[in-house]
């Protein structure tokens, strides 16, 4: 297990640098001037633009550019936004609110996906399956803003459930809605992925020889069916984190909620440029390392992939 | 019966238990390939009819636009002293905030959409199959550094990334120049996918059997170990052409996307927040054509999986 | 639809009730092109302590059958009608809860594939005990001690260091002792054991199946073998059903029943099953010759092409200490180096055929590769009709490939599946450049005529075939370029007792009429008998014995001969001679 982890974190290194290099190299080593195209058409003050150009480095060779910043992310220095507040602080205030809502749809996603993918995916073929089936595809294909947007209108403004927009504070309860929001789409997918890999094993021999054995349906079901199907659904969870994040910035920006995806959907709004590449650097790199964890549980899971070579 | 056994013997009547020519060649109906069998499969449930028939009217309407509706959905058509209609008079939806026919604009809208999404879904798919192909194919060294620059791109997510370059590209931003960047974060999925197939089709019999034969490499790779690992790509690249299309949604509704010159549900979508409260049409018809556009070609993928998937059929 | 036997008690079993009653047992799957009736009226009785053996040919229903008995058919399939009594309560009548109570605890499972039946994600330990927990009062301490001991008694070496490990760490013969330890762990009454050892190595699977015949007679546990091996069933079990198509065709005193057949299709599968048939070549090439048989067939086919041959000739293929070391990469940059062939010599004269013979890991398929130019040789020399096989010069590669073609062990891989039956076998003509469209049309036709299917296959697809007919097309396409060396890389290891003696038979035809070499490698020495001139038995790379096929069968000089011989199932047996 040492060494599996070691040998992960081991591929990591290359893959960090490379993707840190390409967003840096995408924003700085385009045609033009890249400070300028950071604003797109907004009018800059000249004393800005000077000020971005000091704090990139822009005037030493493109990998020296690249070098200092990364250098100033270990340090934990990431740059300053539009507004001249250091990133990090940015950082600090919005994460938390941000991680509270990614617990929420994690969880949220997480147990409902799971529990209604293992119910569907017994009664194969039954009408709870069909509808699930169902059900779940229409919520992969209606993009998260639309659902955002018709649970706002219903539950908001119709019905006055919940409050439109969440308030400075972000509490658990208030990001309640706006966290199942965000994981409707990745709910659907575990949905299906679950149903499909326990109607699978339920066919496994594995799963055969555990009846033969005499344990008790409920065992079978537990130990033996749902504890391999979770397999896929762990490893798809690593690429979803990708969706979830930027969902967060859509549903944060639908829920005026202050968290990271939030700073990013006003930085854009108003054409902050540099807010944006430094915040969405911090995403990716957050994302490299949960998909490291991912990896982990996913070991944990499955004794093929620590004994593998 | 003789008791001399000690145990009982039956031998059963042979007109009972006829036995057969060993191994003998029985077909029915015509002939059928892999891919002939999958769309019988296909052919046989009316989703496939009701995708297809969907997919069909959505690529009408983004090809000839016109047809559907006289009236422009941008610049002078707009009158903006005519915003916010309810429908009825010459606007069948109505107008927005800008005075824009709604209806037009869905039907306009259409094009942008199709358009990202469709050419965003070849570039990665050609570029990821090919790259794909090659890394399972010809292994060692080339397949580790192109298996690791697949790593680099795949650490971004898509939307993520084009976030950042449509945010400092200063190329002008249409339908092209999007679904390129899409494709740019987009192609390392289906390289994996592709490659995974390739390395398990070229390790098959028939593959070692064709180099006995002589065939070369090349000839091999295109001849035989592309052609069986195209079917989970078919399935991936038909779901991805509805994630392209959700990706350039997004992006148009964050105000990164195609510019609100050109019509586009996204932009539409994000344009309609401000009338949430009072007007929710402006933002139902185009997320209804958005969600209709992604449901035909997430179903057709699915539909194609189990087509394509012998163990899925039985299964179903 | 037959109505169903007639059961009467063994004399010899006067007065006792037996352990299970099966009688006229009906199985219908639902399919998508309707109803399936799998299993038609299988009747049986089973005595306590006393083996029964289902034996038949895949889709026969002997393994649904099995199933069925302990409820645990796939869920699209059902018993339709008839019984199976258990101890006098009918096993198909029982409600889940009554079934989970007997499954494990007085009937016992040993499933087929060591490969798929472990859960891969829980350690061997676990497995064993859950089973234990289940089905007896045991627990904690008690029942890990359990464990140890079911495993040690199902002859796993040292099980209580092996707990914690997990199935793939584990060789198939290790994985197939846990399963036997599992089925056996409750003291069960009767165990169902389905093919328990069809995929392991021979001596494995006679070492495991000692094993087992001593645990099941220690507790008087009755056994249902399943299997499709006519030499083990007659070895395993005093009582024999024959199935055929969902059919018992025989039912009986398993030797009565192997020493003299009575129906056709009895006959037909005695006559076929290598083992026993291939004593009889023997006396057919001295010219006892009785016709009528498959075995006699080939021989006589075989005593043909030696007349043609010319004994003082050099040998076509010549190998010398050839040795083949694979580098093995253990992660990251350190590697070990494996001996996959050590050392390795043997001839073959032209229009013979050389049996390599071993079990998984004695490197016989690395010969058949390097002699193919799949592989690179290591050290040693491979020589072919006077030339260096290792040599060979690239730009007369082609030539190499056209005199020397492959046939190889599975059915389902060997044909392009997105190929049509025709392009697979023009595919060798086209590389070539050998005739036009029109002209490798008719090849074609005559390839197939020539493994005795018809032309129009030609447009067919290979999931439209048997497992028999797609290896008559690989064979066929390895013919097309009219080679003189065919390497089977066990060639018909995987099919059907009856389908391979057929394809045998098409293989000794060709070799007459064609004057080809065979290079035949194979783990069954049952085939080897039936087939080779020469064998060349093979041990973990090394050479073991050489010599012609007769003398390795009647005088074996190494243990390791003696063992692999007396390891094939019901060799002692005469089948098909009255005894």
């Amino acid at each position: 297990m040492i060494a599996y982890i070691g040998r992960r974190l081991l591929q990591l290194i290359p893959v960090f640098f490379g993707a840190t290099l390409l967003i840096y190299f995408l924003v700085f080593a385009m045609p033009g001037d890249p400070i300028k195209a950071l604003f797109g058409d907004k009018p800059v003050p000249e004393s800005t633009l000077e000020a971005i150009r000091a704090q990139y480095n822009l005037d030493k060779p493109f990998i020296v550019q690249y070098l200092l910043w990364i250098k100033g992310i270990f340090v934990g220095d990431f740059g300053l936004t539009y507004s001249g507040r250091p990133v990090a602080d940015e950082l600090a205030r919005a994460f938390p609110i941000t991680a509270r809502l990614a617990v929420i749809a994690l969880v949220f996603e997480g147990v409902v996906g799971i529990a209604i993918g293992l119910y569907a995916g017994l009664r194969k073929g039954k009408l709870f399956d069909s509808v699930a089936l169902f059900i779940s595809l229409l919520f992969i294909s209606v993009p998260i803003f639309v659902i955002g947007f018709l649970v706002q209108y219903f539950a908001g403004v119709q019905w006055g459930w919940i409050k439109t927009t969440v308030s400075g504070q972000a509490t658990w309860s208030e990001l309640l809605v706006p966290g199942m929001v965000l994981a409707a789409t990745s709910l659907a997918n575990i949905v299906r992925l679950t149903r499909g890999s326990v109607a699978e094993n339920m066919g496994a021999d594995f799963v055969r020889t555990a009846k033969a054995k005499g344990l008790r349906r409920g065992r079978v079901v537990r130990v033996h069916i749902l504890r391999n199907s979770l397999i896929p659904v762990v490893t798809y969870l690593g690429a979803d984190l990708g969706s979830l994040m930027v969902g967060a910035v859509i549903t944060e920006g639908i829920f005026n909620i202050k968290g990271v995806g939030g700073t990013v959907f006003q930085a854009v709004q108003r054409g902050e440029g540099p807010t944006v590449v430094s915040f969405v650097a911090v995403m990716v790199i957050v994302f490299m390392l949960a998909n490291l964890l991912v990896d982990l549980l996913y070991a944990v899971l499955d004794p093929r992939i620590r004994y593998a070579k | 019966m003789p008791s001399n056994h000690k145990i009982q013997r039956y031998v059963a009547p042979v007109e009972e238990t006829p036995v057969a020519a060993v191994d003998a060649v029985k077909f029915d109906g015509k002939a059928s390939s892999v891919w002939g069998d999958a769309w019988k499969d296909m052919r046989s449930r009316w989703l496939t009819w009701a995708c297809l028939a969907l997919i069909a009217l959505i690529a009408v309407v983004a090809l000839f636009p016109q047809l559907f509706t006289s009236q422009l959905p941008t610049g002078a058509a707009c009158d903006i002293a005519n915003f916010r209609q309810a429908p009825g008079n010459g606007h069948v939806l109505g107008t927005d905030a800008q005075g824009c026919d709604v209806y037009s604009r869905l039907i306009y809208g259409t094009r942008a959409s199709v358009t990202v999404g469709l050419v965003a879904t070849i570039l990665a798919t050609l570029v990821g199959c090919v790259i794909g192909a090659i890394a399972g194919f010809y292994g060692g060294w080339l397949d580790a550094v192109v298996s690791r620059l697949g790593d680099i791109f795949f650490a971004i997510p898509t939307v993520l990334g084009a976030i950042v370059v449509m945010q400092v590209m200063p190329w002008e931003r249409n339908a092209l120049t999007l679904a390129i960047v899409l494709a740019v974060f987009g192609w390392p999925q289906i390289a994996r996918i592709m490659r995974g197939a390739v390395l398990s089709a070229k390790n098959a019999d028939y593959v070692t059997a064709s180099i006995a034969l002589g065939v070369s490499r090349a000839k091999i790779l295109v001849k035989h170990v592309v052609p069986n690992s195209l079917a989970p790509v078919i399935v991936i690249a038909t779901v991805s052409l509805g994630v392209f299309i959700v990706s350039e949604a997004s992006l148009s509704f964050l105000g990164l996307g195609l510019p609100l010159s050109t019509a586009s549900w996204g932009a539409d979508i994000s344009a309609g927040r401000a009338t949430l409260r009072t007007d929710p049409a402006l933002i139902f018809w185009p997320s209804l054509a958005l969600a209709l556009t992604v449901l035909a070609f997430m179903t057709l993928g699915d539909i194609v999986r189990d087509a394509l998937d012998p163990k899925a059929r039985a299964r179903r | 639809m037959s109505e169903g036997f007639t059961i009467t008690p063994d004399p010899s079993r006067e007065g006792e009730t037996p352990l299970l009653q099966v009688r006229d047992l009906q199985i219908t799957f639902k399919t998508v092109g309707g109803e399936v009736n799998a299993v038609r009226g299988v009747s049986f009785d089973l005595y306590q302590g006393e083996n029964l053996a289902i034996v038949g040919e895949s889709g026969s229903g002997k393994s649904t059958t099995a199933t069925a008995i302990l409820d645990l058919l796939a869920e699209n399939g059902r018993v339709s009608g008839g019984s199976a009594l258990f101890n006098g309560k009918d096993l198909t009548k029982l409600s889940r809860k009554e079934m989970e109570h007997i499954r494990g605890r007085e009937i016992g499972y040993v499933p087929q594939d060591p490969m798929s039946n472990l859960n891969p994600v829980w350690n061997v330990g676990f497995q064993v005990k859950e089973t234990i927990e289940a089905n007896t009062s045991l627990r904690g301490k008690a029942a890990k001690d359990r464990v140890i001991e079911v495993l040690k008694e199902a002859g796993l070496p040292d099980p209580a260091s092996r707990l914690r490990q997990y199935p793939n760490q584990f060789s198939g013969g290790m994985r197939q002792r846990v399963l036997i330890g599992i089925g056996m762990s409750a003291r069960p009454k009767l165990l169902v054991a389905d093919e328990p050892t069809s995929a392991l190595d021979v001596t494995v699977q006679r070492r495991i199946l000692d094993h087992l015949g001593t645990l099941t007679r220690e507790h008087g546990t009755s056994v249902l073998f399943i299997t499709h091996d006519l030499g083990l069933a007659a070895e395993r079990a005093e009582k024999l059903v024959v199935m055929y198509k969902g059919q018992v065709v025989e039912y009986g005193d398993s030797k009565e029943i192997l020493a003299d057949p009575q129906h056709p299709y009895t006959k037909r599968l005695v006559a076929a099953a290598p083992s026993l048939a291939s004593r009889r070549i023997q006396s057919a090439v001295e010219g006892k010759s009785t016709p009528g048989t498959v075995g006699d067939a080939i021989a006589v086919a075989r005593s043909e092409a030696a007349q043609s041959e010319v004994a003082t000739e050099a040998p076509l293929i010549s190998v010398d200490n050839v040795t083949k070391i694979y580098n093995i990469s253990q992660g990251g940059f350190r590697k070990t180096q494996f001996k996959a062939a050590d050392n390795v010599s043997f001839q073959i004269a032209k229009g013979k055929t050389m049996a390599i013979v071993g079990e998984s890991g004695s490197g016989k398929s690395t010969i058949a590769k390097l002699f193919l130019k799949l592989e690179d040789i290591t050290s040693g020399t491979m020589t072919f009709d006077g030339r260096d096989v290792g040599s060979w010069p690239k730009r007369e590669l082609l030539e190499f490939r056209r005199r020397v073609q492959p046939v190889f062990q599975d059915p389902y891989g060997t044909l392009d599946p997105m190929r049509s039956i025709g392009a697979s076998i023009a595919e060798p003509l086209q590389t070539h450049g050998i005739g036009d469209k029109a002209s490798n049309r008719k090849t074609v036709a005559e390839l197939l005529e020539q493994v005795s299917l018809p032309a129009d296959m030609a447009n067919r697809y290979p999931n439209e075939l048997s497992g028999g007919q797609r290896q008559r097309v690989a064979i066929a396409r390895a013919l097309a370029l009219k080679p003189e060396v065919l390497v089977l890389d066990e060639a018909v290891s995987a099919l059907d007792v009856l389908v391979q003696a057929q394809v045998l038979q098409l293989l000794a035809d060709l070799q007459a009429e064609l004057d080809l070499t065979y290079l035949f490698i194979t783990h069954d020495l049952g085939v080897v008998r039936m087939v080779a001139d020469d064998v060349t038995v093979m041990r973990q790379g090394q050479v073991v014995e050489a010599a012609s096929t007769d003398e390795v069968f009647e005088n074996p000089k190494e243990q390791y001969t003696i063992d692999l011989l007396v390891a094939i199932p019901g060799g002692k047996f005469e089948f098909g001679k009255s005894a």
